[in-house]
């Protein structure tokens, strides 16, 4: 039980020390491709370090929900994070919530951040909290349709099942998945506030989404909706290593060395996700956001193909 | 049952729909003649593999007829005639990109409620291929009449008619499939010409301010 | 004494309490005393419907009503599910309204329609037979038609009073025929005869979809659902809480009680047209919420939405029940009567909410509201806590019951019939989709009603509403934390009503270790409300005690920093429109073929510049504009009659006379 309790806490710690460092990675990726040095990879780190130390600035018309607001969006991100097997299947609490729990705490965190960027009544705020809200009612039926796209192949809304599933190669190669990885993709790059739906670097009002709804926030808050930005990344590059890529992760009851091996292949990995990321991001324009529909509609249609391939194909 | 040479030619024709979807949603010729060019790529692949799977040589005819003239030569002339037609830099206005999706699955829906249900005698390999083969062809139509541009409408044709020749492969033992296909590109590449000598004329005939006030506004 | 006497005796005892009010009832002073009796008997109820759930079925006959027939009465397990659905509401809406009852401006037109309106919807789900049933279902009509019409002075309410008076006849109407095809079946109108006789094919299906028309258009299923938006609101808010979480779900109870008891076994195809209304209930619901400015009618349009997700999850459960797959069907008919209960708590604070902030400002127009939460400290927690509730998100009740829904759509592969492999991923897409804009909707409403600043003196001058209303909203919000956490608990406690419908039931959910819930044996998922709402709880409390502790909790309050330009006007904060601005464009703009037109002067003009934005319903155009059209020129035809002279009109009378002895001597 000591041992089972262990390994969750290494999962736990493990999606929360990275966080920084993968964004930390991705940027530093972007740099060497434009030909610039480009931050430290630990920057992320210090940003962090230097925004707790600082003191908190709200504005006068904020109400408790402003001051609440990041530690809501940290927790919940945090635990959805902590469900996505990382580095090894099977972990004591990876029973209490499925894909479908997850991609619902992942809401949870968004319901809290788009009422905080609605909090002081700045227009800024607003136009986030406005933009948000569209993006994210075309991204979370597209992660529910890849659920069930995922979930029907393997039998299970587990990550973790699923995840050992795909490990057997019994899978194979399959239309219906190809889809879901697409939409995956798609989903991710909105959800995580990426190029080509939003900049996270500008601070330009007219193009930022993300952004403009944590503008108000500084000092510790701000720590948080960063820190917690970060891991809502690492996320999803582990779930997309835990659905497409498996290939390391250690199962239930393995061995000290299996569990060694699952984080070297979850770092390696990582690694991998962030490259890629790093190039697409540098290789692509922004869309203009009354396009950004478009492209999240693309996901959620990919998902839907995806499942109902998977219904009519059960019968066969 | 799902062996690899299934799932790699199921993966090939999903990819064939997957690019009719990519061309419905893109607005921009060149990049739809790209989206084009992809598709006859996949499915020069995917007759490929069909080649190598059903161990009929005569497939490789078809393969290499669709990578060498629709993947490469006609994308190209086509390229080369919307800048001369200075079209290339032009948004088609589509009449929602949404509602043009939603119509393609229902397309989809629809070739899988009729292939499936009629063909449940014949083996699994190739029931999906057909009705995959029948989306495709059904989202060339549906390309062809949401479509104002005679280019995207041509470009519509051609995928419609990769459909086809995804369906003649897909089935064993069709021998005239290679005579079917050269005829059909044939055709194709006659109506290309065709429909571009009208083209060119009614540009002729419409250069109109009026028109281009029209698009104005309509871009976001 | 049994259960189901102490409900008959308590339905006796709302029936006197009526009778009281409408004596005394004009008095304001009488108000308090009405509601602290129905919440007294309503609560009652509700205890003895809740020791009833396990037990078996029960019957009683009284002597009462036709005579030679009587009235029946039956007390089953799914009559007891919904009535604690139906007394825990009406006991939450009378704790509410001892306190917001007080400043009611007309109280003769409330207090006397209340406890009738309690006592109907009580014996709607106990009726034993159709004859009381359908009396139970026109009292409850009528009750609730006069308490619409309690405010009838504004135009608005009056209209509304019209439409829900003719769609409500219009159900009745649907429902007798309904009752009438299968008591001819039957011989006899009591249920027990019609369960025992089973309709051919052809019958049954006429009355389901009879039925689907009657109670859907009660429920609010689209596209019978134009009068809810304009009824519900019309009401004081405790009524509308009512009405919206409770009369619904008896609309509900209708349907299981008929599709799934009376009609016997299922043909496949019935979920078809349960499964597309529902679908595309839920879509249409939501996406009216999000456009709609009117607190109140925002919630009612939410109360559409929510009853197509009940209506999807019941045509999922037909579906399995007709394919023989009892534990699937468990599991739909679980969701739908676990998301029933759910709907009624949640849906029931938010109109209370609705109703503090209506009698804190006299404002329903969100957009002339805002910061609210500064003034309203505990009601707007409970509005908040209601809708994270409503928008399916965990740890809260909501999303146990979706997480349900979902995991039956999972299963429903399995279904051998073509039409429905293909539609279910599509509603299961329209579900997910729905869920996502209710997520939107409520942050919509939470933010611009109760965040930013107030941006009319109204709702700067606003106060906390009263300890009763209070009360009530914190005890429903409590439940709604209560069966988030130990969804489990409903589950079992539903489970003889399930097992009653379906013969197959989910897995027993208290044996398994820290309250996980498993929709089915061989388990496809599990979820754990109590573990994710402990996690969730524990990293947010302890992330702050940490970082208070060890980085400090130095916070300076200062204007806001808006980019370099904060603007004081509060008319310079997003508005509930603009908010939802790109979601109409996106959504609305097919859907609902919402236009916007800019007037824009030409600089120089003085004149000021507009915007007009209009959306159409399209079940108003195609179904209802006509509707309303035809009964109009029905009535104008009969309004002749008005003015014959005794002769004709004996003349009248005399052909009646004939044509009924004609009719009756040719018949057999």
């Amino acid at each position: 039980m000591i041992g089972d309790l262990l390994l969750q806490g290494v999962q736990m710690a493990l999606v929360l020390l990275l966080a920084p460092l993968l964004t930390g990675f991705v940027r530093k990726v972007k740099a060497h491709m434009l030909r610039r040095r480009g931050p430290p990879l630990l920057q992320p780190y210090r940003d962090i370090r230097r925004l707790l130390a600082k003191e908190a600035i709200v504005a006068d018309s904020a109400s408790w929900v402003f001051r609440a607001a990041p530690y809501v969006v940290f927790a919940a991100t945090w635990v959805a994070a902590a469900l996505v097997p990382s580095y090894a299947t099977g972990l004591v609490f990876s029973w209490s919530g499925d894909l479908i729990a997850i991609t619902a705490l992942l809401g949870l965190a968004r319901f809290a951040q788009t009422l905080a960027g609605l909090d002081v009544g700045t227009s800024f705020g607003g136009i986030g909290t406005s933009r948000e809200l569209l993006f994210a009612a075309l991204a979370e039926p597209a992660m529910i349709m890849i659920t069930f796209t995922v979930a029907l192949v393997a039998g299970s809304t587990q990550l973790s099942a699923i995840a050992a599933t795909m490990l057997t190669y019994t899978v194979g190669l399959r239309v219906s998945l190809a889809l879901a990885l697409i939409a995956l993709i798609i989903v991710a790059l909105a959800e995580n506030a990426r190029i080509p739906v939003d900049n996270p670097a500008t601070h330009l009002e007219l193009t930022m989404v993300h952004e403009a709804m944590v503008l108000e926030y500084s000092g510790r808050h701000l720590a948080m909706v960063d820190l917690a930005a970060s891991v809502k990344l690492l996320l999803y590059a582990s779930l997309l290593a835990c659905l497409f890529t498996p290939l390391g992760l250690a199962p239930a009851d393995s061995g000290i060395a299996a569990y060694g091996l699952g984080i070297g292949t979850y770092v390696v990995k990582l690694a991998g996700a962030g490259a890629m990321l790093g190039v697409f991001e540098i290789s692509i324009a922004k869309m203009r956001v009354f396009r950004v529909p478009n492209f999240l509609g693309i996901a959620l249609m990919l998902g839907f193909l995806g499942a109902l391939l998977l219904f009519v194909s059960r019968s066969l | 049952m799902h062996s690899l040479t299934f799932d790699i030619a199921h993966m090939l024709s999903g990819g064939l729909v997957l690019a009719s979807f990519l061309m419905l949603y893109q607005d921009r010729l060149p990049s739809l003649i790209n989206m084009l060019a992809l598709q006859a790529a996949v499915l020069g692949l995917s007759v490929g593999w069909q080649a190598i799977a059903q161990d009929a040589p005569h497939l490789w005819i078809t393969a290499a007829l669709a990578i060498g003239f629709k993947a490469i030569a006609i994308p190209m002339a086509l390229r080369r005639i919307i800048v001369k037609l200075d079209i290339h830099r032009e948004i088609e206005t589509v009449g929602g990109i949404g509602r043009t999706m939603l119509a393609g699955i229902a397309l989809v829906a629809l070739a899988l409620q009729v292939v499936l249900p009629v063909t449940s005698a014949s083996d699994a390999l190739a029931r999906e291929d057909i009705a995959l083969a029948l989306s495709v062809v059904l989202l060339g139509m549906l390309m062809m009449v949401t479509r104002r541009n005679a280019v995207s409408q041509i470009i519509g044709f051609m995928s419609l008619e990769n459909g086809i020749i995804l369906a003649a492969t897909g089935a064993r033992g069709m021998p005239l499939v290679v005579e079917i296909s050269v005829a059909f590109s044939v055709l194709i590449a006659f109506i290309v010409v065709g429909i571009f000598l009208f083209r060119i004329r009614e540009r002729f005939d419409t250069v109109d301010v009026t028109a281009l006030d029209r698009l104005r506004g309509d871009g976001t | 004494m049994s259960a189901l006497v102490f409900i008959a005796w308590s339905i006796a005892a709302l029936t006197g309490i009526a009778l009281l009010a409408a004596v005394a009832g004009r008095d304001i002073r009488a108000s308090a005393p009405v509601y602290g009796a129905c919440l007294a008997v309503s609560a009652a109820a509700c205890i003895a419907a809740l020791a009833a759930l396990p037990a078996g079925p029960v019957a009683l006959h009284l002597p009462l009503g036709l005579p030679g027939i009587g009235t029946d009465l039956r007390l089953d397990a799914l009559s007891a599910a919904f009535l604690v659905i139906v007394d825990l509401g009406a006991a939450a809406a009378s704790l509410y309204a001892i306190g917001y009852g007080a400043h009611e401006p007309a109280p003769g037109r409330v207090l006397p329609f209340y406890p009738a309106f309690l006592a109907a919807m009580n014996l709607v789900v106990i009726a034993g037979d159709a004859y009381s049933f359908l009396f139970g279902w026109e009292a409850m009509s009528l009750a609730s038609w006069a308490l619409v019409m309690a405010h009838h002075r504004e135009e608005a309410n009056a209209r509304a009073g019209y439409i829900y008076l003719v769609m409500a006849s219009f159900g009745t109407l649907a429902l007798l025929l309904g009752f009438g095809l299968l008591a001819q079946g039957a011989g006899g109108f009591d249920f027990a005869a019609i369960a025992a006789a089973h309709p051919t094919a052809g019958t049954a299906s006429v009355v389901l979809l009879l039925v689907l028309i009657g109670a859907g258009s009660k429920a609010g299923l689209a596209p019978l659902h134009v009068w809810l938006p304009l009824a519900h609101p019309a009401a004081p808010s405790h009524v509308s809480a009512l009405m919206s979480g409770v009369m619904t779900k008896v609309a509900i109870y209708g349907f299981i009680r008929i599709a799934f008891d009376l009609l016997g076994p299922a043909l496949w195809w019935w979920s078809m047209p349960v499964l597309v209304a529902g679908a595309l209930t839920a879509a249409l619901g939501v996406l009216h919420a999000l456009m709609e400015r009117d607190l109140k009618r925002l919630l009612a349009y939410s109360t559409i939405e929510n009853i197509g997700i009940i209506f999807l999850a019941l045509g999922l459960a037909l579906a399995f029940r007709a394919n023989a797959m009892p534990a699937a069907a468990a599991l739909a008919l679980t969701a739908a009567l676990f998301h029933a209960f759910n709907h009624m708590l949640f849906k029931s604070v938010l109109f209370f909410g609705a109703g503090a902030v209506l009698g804190a400002t006299g404002e329903r127009d969100i957009e002339r509201l805002g910061g609210l939460i500064h003034r309203m400290p505990v009601s707007s927690a409970c509005f908040l806590l209601a809708s994270v509730a409503i928008a399916a998100l965990p740890p809260l009740n909501g999303f146990a019951s979706e997480w349900l829904a979902f995991q039956a759509i999972f299963v429903s592969p399995a279904l051998p019939q073509w039409g429905l492999k293909l539609l279910v991923p599509a509603a299961g897409t329209l579900l997910a989709l729905a869920a996502a804009l209710v997520a939107a909707c409520f942050v919509r409403a939470f933010g611009i009603l109760y965040l930013g600043r107030p941006r009319t003196a109204a709702a700067e001058g606003a106060h906390e509403t009263d300890r009763f209303s209070l009360a009530a909203m914190i005890i429903l919000s409590a439940l709604c934390v209560a069966a988030g956490l130990f969804p489990g608990v409903v589950i079992d406690a539903l489970a003889p009503a399930v097992r009653l419908l379906t013969g197959g039931a989910m897995p027993v959910q208290g044996r398994s270790a820290w309250h996980t819930i498993t929709p089915m044996a061989g388990a496809s998922g599990s979820y754990n409300g109590l573990m994710i709402g402990l996690f969730v709880a524990l990293v947010t409390f302890g992330s702050a005690a940490l970082i208070h502790a060890l980085a400090g909790r130095r916070t300076r309050r200062s204007r806001p920093w808006d980019c370099g330009y904060p603007n004081p006007a509060a008319t310079a904060q997003y508005t509930a429109a603009s908010l939802s601005q790109p979601i109409r464009r996106v959504f609305a703009a097919i859907v609902l073929r919402s236009r916007e037109v800019v007037d824009m002067p030409a600089p120089g003009t003085l004149r000021a510049a507009s915007v007009t934005k209009t959306i159409h319903d399209p079940a108003w155009d195609a179904i209802f504009a006509p509707l309303t059209a035809a009964v109009g020129r029905v009535a104008g035809r009969l309004n002749q009659f008005q003015f014959l002279t005794i002769g004709q009109y004996l003349g009248l009378i005399f052909a009646l006379l004939v044509l009924l002895l004609i009719v009756v001597g040719v018949m057999p």
